[in-house]
């Protein structure tokens, strides 16, 4: 039933079906409160629970599966005990494929502990091992743990997981660790000792999106764990769901921390990608990256198209999960060649068009031995996000058979093999911000931001995105904060004035500007979008980096304090609008201070084209100071000994690396 | 207007001013016949695309059908099984029989 049925139905407009009570103030008193329950934050909220302190975690949603809690596929740069990669390793690859932009603290934390992380996740009732024994005999399988790895079959440090039964598992230990959990509360911003921008984080507000209540969270230790950045060039009104990242992920956390004076870094990333509504179902048709690599391909007459290795090589199905002669090992998102895995033809566009492969192309998991098909199709596509019930219940519903069938390949319909490295798609207005390795808060090696009682977990950390880093630095980051928050002594206090102002701001969409209030927040969000593909796009100059800077600033300006919102729901997506729209200022500031053009940054500069001088290869910081926007600079290398460092910050830490001594 | 009013009307064929649908304007489907209005796909919906009947025990209401990410959570929560996600059209994806040769779509 939608709103028409039901309004049909009782000839009635529905009221809001939650008691509405915007003027209603909750105050929480707790030790640590974990903004945002993701992976990372309900990891967060179990470490610090388990040091006995008091827990409030808030959330968009309920935590049972929300943030990436529908699922995931690949548990990655894990040492254990089937593998000889190190966390230098582990760290060393990134580094190298990302060409230093990579924050090699946050991924050296998580491969030191990633194995221990994965293994308290399995007791808490996760599936991470094949226990009945689907693999027997397959390649990927060690037969004594009955792990299963993916991408590299000899070096073993990437774990396939069950990944749908993770979110569950996770939040049920949350609750019964006693963590208070404020589903549905979003948090609209910190609270500071005095009230001070940069000064000493002593909390949070939040109101909640059906009953429109405000919370006071009163902390001693403050974990951000909200997502990264997205939706800032893309946006459609209609197809407002039909994008790579949900709804639900805007620009709060970055916004959040802006306004409290956290120095954030590297928001000047970004790459081309697809616009919302062209989207095919996530991992629901048939390629060769990622979770369905190493696929076999074929044509539409079922010629093959060969997988190939760094040297050009045709690497045979048994062997596209094993290094090249020569190489270390085979890492999932590298494309540099000393760790990428084989993949399609770099020429692939060029056959295609001569007309060698004939479009369209498929996905042949027929033809695959059967540890690879099922290992895709039904572990990896089944486990990965929005795969179990809309790609394989709903698929096989429709008659799709593995063992049969072969699912069409989308992304080379233009004769390009991926999208963003179509070249109509690069020049397009369509970007995509900050996932994978993008820009966010910085953090020492306690994770901790540059403001004292406040953290950083998972995709909100600089440069971090994936399940196993949320995870890792999320344990990482409660511990650390639970640390902190056992030392101080007493409660700090709220300032009245801020919490005032704040409610003042939340609100003030809910009164009604009789006879202008007809922009809603989607035309906000549309016009927010034309900005950045207009003046932040494929080319960019001073000036209309500046011109777009100016007509963000009149939008939240003048017309989003005309925005009206009905009721709680269209509440949480005009603060959200207002905070993609702070993000985007953000962006164009960051982008006007690089002032060289870079190409894993994604950012080119007519009015400096060179490609990457070296003396911009740093991390460009941004943040506010009394109001005022500071920009610096930070070494890409600024975490220093990696081993030395993590050893002196966590001298008293036991797991598989550095066991108890007996 | 009055809910009297609608009842003593024709009968679900009298005609509504209303705005447009969003696009897609679907994305779930629940069997009414056998939901028991329990509401636990409204609580797992990570972006409230449903909202409770007001009325108690009846079925959710789609409500901001537009904003919905395709995950079914929501299908994986009920007890009842009586709910079904549904790719809008453009998404649906085709699939070839590799003896046959025969084309279908999801």
């Amino acid at each position: 039933m939608n709103w028409e049925d039901a309004v049909t139905r009782t000839g009635q407009v529905i009221e809001w079906p939650y008691p509405v009570r915007y003027d209603k103030q909750n105050d929480v008193d707790v030790d640590v409160v974990v903004l945002g329950g993701g992976p990372g934050g309900c990891m967060a909220a179990i470490s610090a629970a388990k040091k006995g302190l008091k827990v409030a975690l808030l959330d968009k949603a309920y935590p049972k599966r929300s943030g990436g809690g529908s699922g995931f596929d690949h548990w990655l740069n894990t040492p254990n005990p089937a593998s000889n990669v190190t966390p230098e390793d582990c760290v060393e690859w990134e580094r190298v494929s990302f060409n230093g932009y990579s924050n090699s603290l946050s991924r050296y934390i998580a491969a030191r502990e990633a194995y221990d992380t994965l293994l308290e996740i399995e007791k808490m009732g996760a599936k991470v091992r094949d226990l009945d024994d689907k693999f027997k005999g397959a390649p990927f399988r060690d037969e004594k743990t009955k792990f299963v790895y993916c991408y590299d079959y000899e070096n073993r440090f990437q774990f396939r997981v069950w990944g749908a039964t993770f979110k569950p598992a996770i939040f049920n230990e949350c609750l019964q660790l006693g963590v208070q959990v404020f589903d549905r509360v979003i948090a609209t911003s910190l609270l500071t000792e005095d009230g001070k921008q940069g000064a000493r984080v002593v909390g949070a507000t939040g109101f909640n999106m059906r009953t429109g209540e405000f919370y006071v969270f009163r902390a001693k230790a403050t974990i951000n764990a909200m997502n990264c950045h997205q939706g800032s060039w893309r946006f459609s009104t209609e197809s407002i769901g039909l994008d790579t990242f949900k709804p639900n992920i805007t620009g709060d956390g970055p916004a959040i921390m802006w306004r409290a004076g956290v120095e954030l870094a590297q928001m000047e990333r970004s790459k081309a990608t697809m616009p919302p509504g062209y989207e095919y179902p996530s991992y629901g048709t048939g390629n060769w990256w990622n979770t369905w690599h190493p696929a076999t391909i074929v044509d539409a007459n079922g010629k093959e198209v060969p997988y190939l290795d760094a040297d050009g090589n045709v690497v045979p199905v048994e062997d596209r999960c094993r290094p090249r002669p020569g190489q270390k090992f085979v890492a999932e998102r590298s494309r540099h060649p000393l760790y990428c895995k084989p993949t399609m033809p770099a020429d692939l566009a060029d056959r295609i068009k001569k007309g060698e492969f004939v479009l369209p192309l498929y996905a042949d998991l027929a033809g695959m031995p059967w540890y690879e098909r099922d290992a895709i199709w039904g572990l990896m596509v089944g486990n990965e996000g929005r795969t179990k019930i809309p790609v394989i219940i709903n698929y096989e519903a429709a008659g799709f058979n593995s063992h049969r069938d072969m699912l069409q390949n989308y992304f080379t319909l233009s004769g390009e093999p991926y999208p963003s490295m179509d070249s109509t798609m690069a020049l397009g207005p369509f970007r995509m911000e900050a996932f994978g390795n993008g820009g966010e808060v910085v953090v020492d090696w306690d994770l901790r931001t540059n403001l004292e009682g406040l953290y950083a977990v998972g995709d909100a950390i600089l440069a971090g995105n994936y399940w196993y880093h949320a995870c890792t630095t999320g344990r990482y980051a409660g511990r650390k904060a639970a640390e902190y928050a056992m030392s101080l002594q007493s409660q700090p206090a709220i300032d009245a004035r801020q919490v005032e102002e704040e409610r003042a701001r939340v609100y003030a969409p809910t009164k009604r500007k009789s006879g202008k209030d007809w922009i809603d927040w989607k035309e906000l969000r549309f016009v927010g979008a034309r900005a950045m593909q207009n003046y932040c796009g494929a080319v960019r100059n001073e000036g209309m980096m500046k011109m777009g800077l100016n007509w963000i600033r009149d939008i939240k300006n003048e017309h989003y304090p005309e925005t009206y919102a009905s009721n709680p729901h269209i509440l949480l997506r005009v603060l959200e609008t207002y905070n993609i729209l702070t993000v985007d200022e953000i962006i164009f500031q960051a982008c006007l201070a690089r002032k060289a053009s870079s190409e894993i940054l994604g950012h080119f500069r007519q009015d400096y084209p060179e490609m990457d001088p070296p003396e911009w290869h740093k991390w460009i910081t941004i943040k506010q100071v009394d109001g005022e926007t500071k920009t610096g600079d930070l070494a890409l290398d600024f975490h220093g000994d990696l081993a030395e460092n993590y050893e002196a910050h966590n001298p008293t830490y036991r797991g598989f690396l550095k066991k108890k001594k007996a | 207007m009055k809910e009297e009013k609608a009842k003593t009307s024709d009968g679900g064929n009298k005609c509504y001013a209303f705005p447009n649908k969003p696009t897609p304007s679907m994305p779930v489907v629940i069997d009414e016949t056998r939901c028991t209005g329990c509401n636990k796909c409204v609580t797992i919906c990570t972006t409230d695309v449903l909202v409770a009947n007001p009325e108690k025990g009846k079925p959710p209401i789609v409500m901001y059908p537009e904003e919905c990410w395709y995950a079914a959570c929501c299908v994986g929560e009920c007890p009842e099984g009586c709910l079904t996600m549904r790719h809008p059209l453009m998404m649906r994806v085709h699939f070839k029989n590799k003896e046959t040769g025969e084309i279908k779509r999801t």
